[in-house]
């Protein structure tokens, strides 16, 4: 258990903010530029989180594979980086690391694409009225207009950030191939309820922990309604 | 400020135009999008490789003499198992287009109820779908399976499609839109003699399509590539849909190399209708509510 909460916490701060920061700034910079370059890019960036699930861990399992096969050991051999295979995802030093880039690539989901429609929904004029006011560059446009116009959208990108953050878990399994993982290195807490509900049967321990999950969320969440919320 | 003036319109924010001061958001957003693209590129590749490409070492990323030697065996090995690969198909699309359509209405609707009427407990249903918005899928897995089992819903398409369809991601997505609408447009309305329904069907639809249509993907997405209800509510082989099948077949055929070219071929099937329905949809998504000109 010790390990679980750190490295959620460790899991969690990490994705949940990246994540949610490049979201919004791929989508603002998505807006800058004309429509037809934007909709290529935008379906680009949402790819990833079209291919949910197992497919996409059996193919980072090739890439990060731990033969001389495997494409990123393949490379850094090649290149005399390293002189043999490294075993990434049974090592516990590297499947953190990997974790957290692989969700990092899949993180531009729903809350891109709410963040991109509020972009783009936001009032042309209000931009006009603000340059004739004075507004001198993008950074105050972002930060007098932007962010204001767009708060709902804001709000709902964070709850979604934080959610799935906290609820992440497969990737680690799925990369590791077992459950737990190798010295609990990418232990998530949805793995440990799933270990000890589902592994062991120990329903009650899993049970109360989804409990504290669920508070652990809800109160984070809370914080991001009193920022982010309509004071009304 | 004169010059600034005129080259307004190529400047802001979705611009009609190219204009010089955009290069930079090319320059950061093109090379990231390749890195974004990267793995699925890997995974058309690795589709079309043949045997021997898949062993080779040191290995490539690109797929020198494209075959469909992986697509064949997979169409050996589904013809070899008791129910016909269209069987999982038509299972698949009824389900989801049922449950899409299912999906829009319900949460669209009590979206719009929980936005904009006024009623005793809205605060706390809204409350109740934010909780359900938290909740760990596999904590509630077990009640789940006792609710359906109790509704009778065992080996019925209705176990695939009850349990997803109401999604409280998108209620909240929607609400956020809804919240957006001027209160004004739907007191004038009703002034005109509108009632509820035809406010919502004929104003507020219309103007959040592009989160309706992020709604549309969403539940998509959530409803083809469900493998959950097929493995827990479903015994009967011949009901259970083709995302469970393409799990099953990878999850036998994926560990090994030989498997890998027919797991990523698999994979490239799933993942078509997305790709497909995501482009349909998004012009929507991108359509600007200022088109509506409201606002």
């Amino acid at each position: 258990m010790q390990y679980v909460l750190s490295n959620t916490l460790r899991f969690a701060l990490i994705v949940g903010p990246f994540g949610y920061i490049m979201a919004f700034l791929l989508a603002w910079m998505l807006a800058q530029i004309p429509k037809i370059p934007r909709t290529i890019l935008a379906i680009i960036l949402y790819s990833p989180s079209l291919t949910l699930g197992v497919a996409m861990a059996a193919m980072w399992r090739i890439i990060f594979s731990g033969d001389a096969n495997g494409y990123l050991n393949a490379i850094l051999l090649s290149n005399n980086i390293i002189l043999e295979p490294i075993q990434f995802l049974s090592s516990p030093q590297y499947l953190m690391t990997i974790m957290i880039i692989v969700s990092l690539w899949s993180s531009m989901g729903v809350g891109f694409l709410a963040m991109l429609a509020g972009v783009l929904n936001i009032d042309q004029t209000l931009y006009e009225a603000a340059y004739v006011d004075g507004i001198k560059n993008r950074t105050q446009e972002i930060l007098y207009i932007t962010l204001p116009s767009m708060k709902p959208q804001l709000l709902f990108g964070a709850v979604m950030a934080v959610v799935t953050t906290f609820q992440a878990g497969m990737i680690g399994v799925q990369l590791a191939g077992s459950n737990p993982t190798p010295q609990y290195a990418g232990q998530l807490i949805v793995n440990h309820i799933e270990d000890f509900g589902f592994i062991r049967y120990m329903m009650g321990y899993a049970a109360a922990i989804s409990v504290v999950l669920l508070l652990i969320v809800y109160a984070l969440s809370k914080i991001t309604f009193r920022v982010l919320g309509d004071k009304s | 400020m004169k010059k600034r003036r005129s080259n307004f319109q190529g400047m802001k924010i979705n611009p009609s135009r190219f204009h010089r001061s955009q290069l930079i958001f090319y320059i950061l957003l093109v090379p990231f999008s390749i890195l974004m693209l990267l793995p699925i590129v890997f995974i058309f590749n690795h589709a079309f490789k043949p045997i021997g490409e898949l062993f080779a070492y040191p290995p490539r990323f690109f797929v020198r003499q494209p075959t469909f030697d992986n697509f064949i065996e997979l169409g050996r090995i589904t013809s070899s198992s008791g129910v016909p690969f269209s069987r999982y198909i038509l299972n698949s699309l009824f389900v989801t287009l049922l449950g899409v359509g299912a999906a829009i209405l319900i949460t669209s609707l009590s979206a719009y109820g929980l936005s904009k009427l006024k009623f005793k407990g809205k605060k706390f249903l809204f409350e109740v779908n934010t909780i359900a918005l938290m909740f760990v899928p596999i904590a509630v897995q077990i009640p789940r399976y006792l609710i359906i089992a109790q509704s009778g819903l065992i080996d019925s398409y209705l176990g695939h499609i009850l349990p997803v369809i109401v999604l409280p991601v998108a209620m909240f997505l929607l609400k956020q839109f809804i919240d957006q609408t001027p209160n004004e447009l739907i007191e004038s309305a009703k002034i005109d003699g509108a009632s509820e329904m035809e406010i919502f069907f004929k104003i507020i639809f219309p103007i959040i399509l592009p989160a309706i249509a992020t709604v549309g993907i969403l539940s998509f997405q959530v409803l083809w590539n469900d493998v959950t209800t097929s493995i827990l509510y479903i015994n009967d082989e011949s009901k259970r849909t083709l995302a469970f099948f393409m799990m099953s077949l990878t999850s036998l055929q994926g560990n090994t190399v030989a498997g890998q070219g027919m797991a990523a071929a698999a994979s490239l099937i799933m993942f078509i209708p997305n790709l497909t329905l995501f482009i349909f949809l998004q012009s929507r998504v991108m359509n600007t509510m200022a088109h509506s000109g409201i606002k």
